[in-house]
């Protein structure tokens, strides 16, 4: 792999650009693999590359039925923050958030993370009183979250309306400054080039038909589009699709796939700085650095593989952007389109062993995994080496479903998240 | 936003409804019998099919009467109310 730096960008630039090296390469699959991960979104690629960098487990192969970072990784809106309530939830967001703060430096890739500032909104003395709590969890574990006045809260957001005769007035905020968003295609790319030059195996256009066990009920081979491939270790990192591959593994899962919408406007000059959220009034809202206004809507409310959405909940998460930020009432939007999310019953992901000996699940991360991709992988990538959990990742097993130790971070928060 | 056949009041906009999850899991009779596994299955567990679901629907801003459906999960199209 060639480094990228400020020389190689001058060399490349004296020979025009031409001879810019493949970022990854397109390998044929091979017979047998220490290890397969299907799905090719950040989670997994970043999966593969922590077994690979921290584990040195280097014959592996990522599955990818589309193009890799083609699903929710590409489709978010990439906000990265790690303000939740619970225990088990904090240590797990802020894993991810201390991994992306040098991201970039260690995958020798742009991930452009932009810790400008996760705010959110409140608007009734139930969001005063939840996000105060919040803000108390946050600072026991040492994480980052400050309570705000109307005041403070527009002048960390200058366009945003504290109007007190509004429909929904802004009573105060919650901010956690090392929030922010990053680049989501580049941090699959980065994951992708990282991974490829440790000898893993990204293989796009392969989709999994079958998971096959052995006499003893272990994993044995996966039958793909492009063949039968032998392993004993099978990561399953699909989102959205997850309960139709584990289908084929003969697991059910306590997951639903919903689809979820986000949508951009007309590019405009830099005129919010931070990210805004509101979960009494659901909208997310952030700016792009090509100056596009990002815009998260809610779920529809059946389950559904389609990727697309009702237009109401769209119109709906607009017409609370506008009440909030009057001056966005004459943007036009651009694009709108929807992903697959997998959502489980408390709103927190699973991570862990299946029933199946050699068959690990990384799943459930609903509306909000794309903030967690470097700690997920990297907790995931310790499960699946050693056979044993992280620390981390531990109490967010399947089994908690059947003990009944949920990490509710759906009732904490009232709405998706 | 779906057009769905109310059984009761015909077609109407999908904003008339609440989404009731998957149909026809019943209530173990007896949960205290139950096994932990059996009774997560029951609360947690879901088909969640990429095809023919089998579905509950209230027409809570209409005649407020559950009824059943069939929908495919990838076009959305429903089969059958």
């Amino acid at each position: 792999m060639t480094k990228y730096s400020i020389l190689s960008l001058v060399r490349n630039a004296f020979s025009t650009h031409r001879h810019w090296q493949r970022a990854w390469r397109n390998p044929e699959p091979k017979a047998a693999y220490d290890a397969v991960i299907v799905g090719g979104g950040g989670h997994g690629l970043a999966t593969a590359y922590y077994l690979a960098a921290e584990h040195g487990m280097r014959h592996i192969a990522v599955l990818e039925k589309g193009w890799i970072g083609g699903g929710n990784t590409g489709r978010n809106t990439t906000i990265i923050r790690s303000n939740y309530l619970y225990d088990e939830s904090i240590q797990l967001y802020d894993h991810a958030v201390k991994l992306w703060a040098n991201l970039s430096q260690v995958l020798n890739y742009n991930v452009m993370y932009s810790p400008r500032g996760v705010m959110m909104l409140a608007h009734n003395t139930h969001d005063v009183q939840s996000f105060k709590r919040h803000i108390y969890a946050n600072r026991l574990h040492g994480v980052d979250n400050e309570w705000l006045t109307p005041q403070e809260a527009r002048a960390f957001c200058p366009p945003l309306s504290i109007d007190p005769g509004a429909r929904y007035p802004i009573v105060g905020a919650a901010l956690q400054r090392r929030g922010g968003v990053a680049r989501h295609d580049a941090v699959a790319w980065g994951y992708a080039r990282g991974a490829d030059a440790l000898g893993v195996d990204i293989i796009q256009n392969c989709e999994v038909l079958d998971i096959r066990t052995d006499n003893s009920g272990a994993v044995e081979r996966v039958e793909t589009t492009r063949g039968t491939i032998r392993t004993q270790k099978v990561g399953v990192v699909a989102a959205g699709h997850t309960s139709v591959v584990m289908g084929r593994a003969g697991l059910r899962m306590p997951l639903e796939s919903f689809p979820l919408q986000a949508l951009v406007s007309e590019p405009v000059k830099p005129i919010l700085p931070c990210v805004v959220m509101s979960n009494t009034v659901h909208a997310y809202i952030s700016q792009s650095d090509k100056g596009e206004l990002v815009i998260g809507a809610g779920t529809d409310q059946y389950i559904s593989y389609s990727q697309t959405g009702g237009l109401h909940i769209a119109t709906h998460t607009l017409e609370a952007i506008c009440e909030l930020f009057p001056m966005f009432t004459r943007l036009r939007m651009l694009r709108n389109w929807g992903g697959i999310v997998d959502v489980t019953p408390d709103r927190s992901p699973i991570i862990g062993k299946t029933p199946v000996k050699g068959l690990y699940v990384n799943c459930g991360w609903g509306t909000g995994g794309f903030k967690a991709t470097p700690g997920s992988g990297h907790v995931f990538a310790h499960t699946m080496a050693m056979d044993e959990c992280h620390p981390i990742n531990a109490p967010f097993t399947l089994e908690r479903f059947v003990t009944g130790r949920l990490i509710d971070e759906a009732a904490a928060a009232a709405v998706a998240h | 936003m779906l057009l769905i056949h109310c059984p009761y009041c015909g077609p109407r906009p999908e904003i008339e409804f609440r989404g009731g999850g998957e149909a026809h899991i019943a209530r173990p009779a007896d949960p205290s019998q139950l096994s932990d596994d059996r009774w997560a299955s029951f609360l947690f567990f879901r088909n969640n099919p990429k095809g023919r679901h089998a579905e509950r629907w209230l027409h809570i801003h209409g005649c407020q009467r559950w009824f059943n459906a069939v929908r495919d999960t990838v076009s959305d199209r429903f089969e059958k109310t």
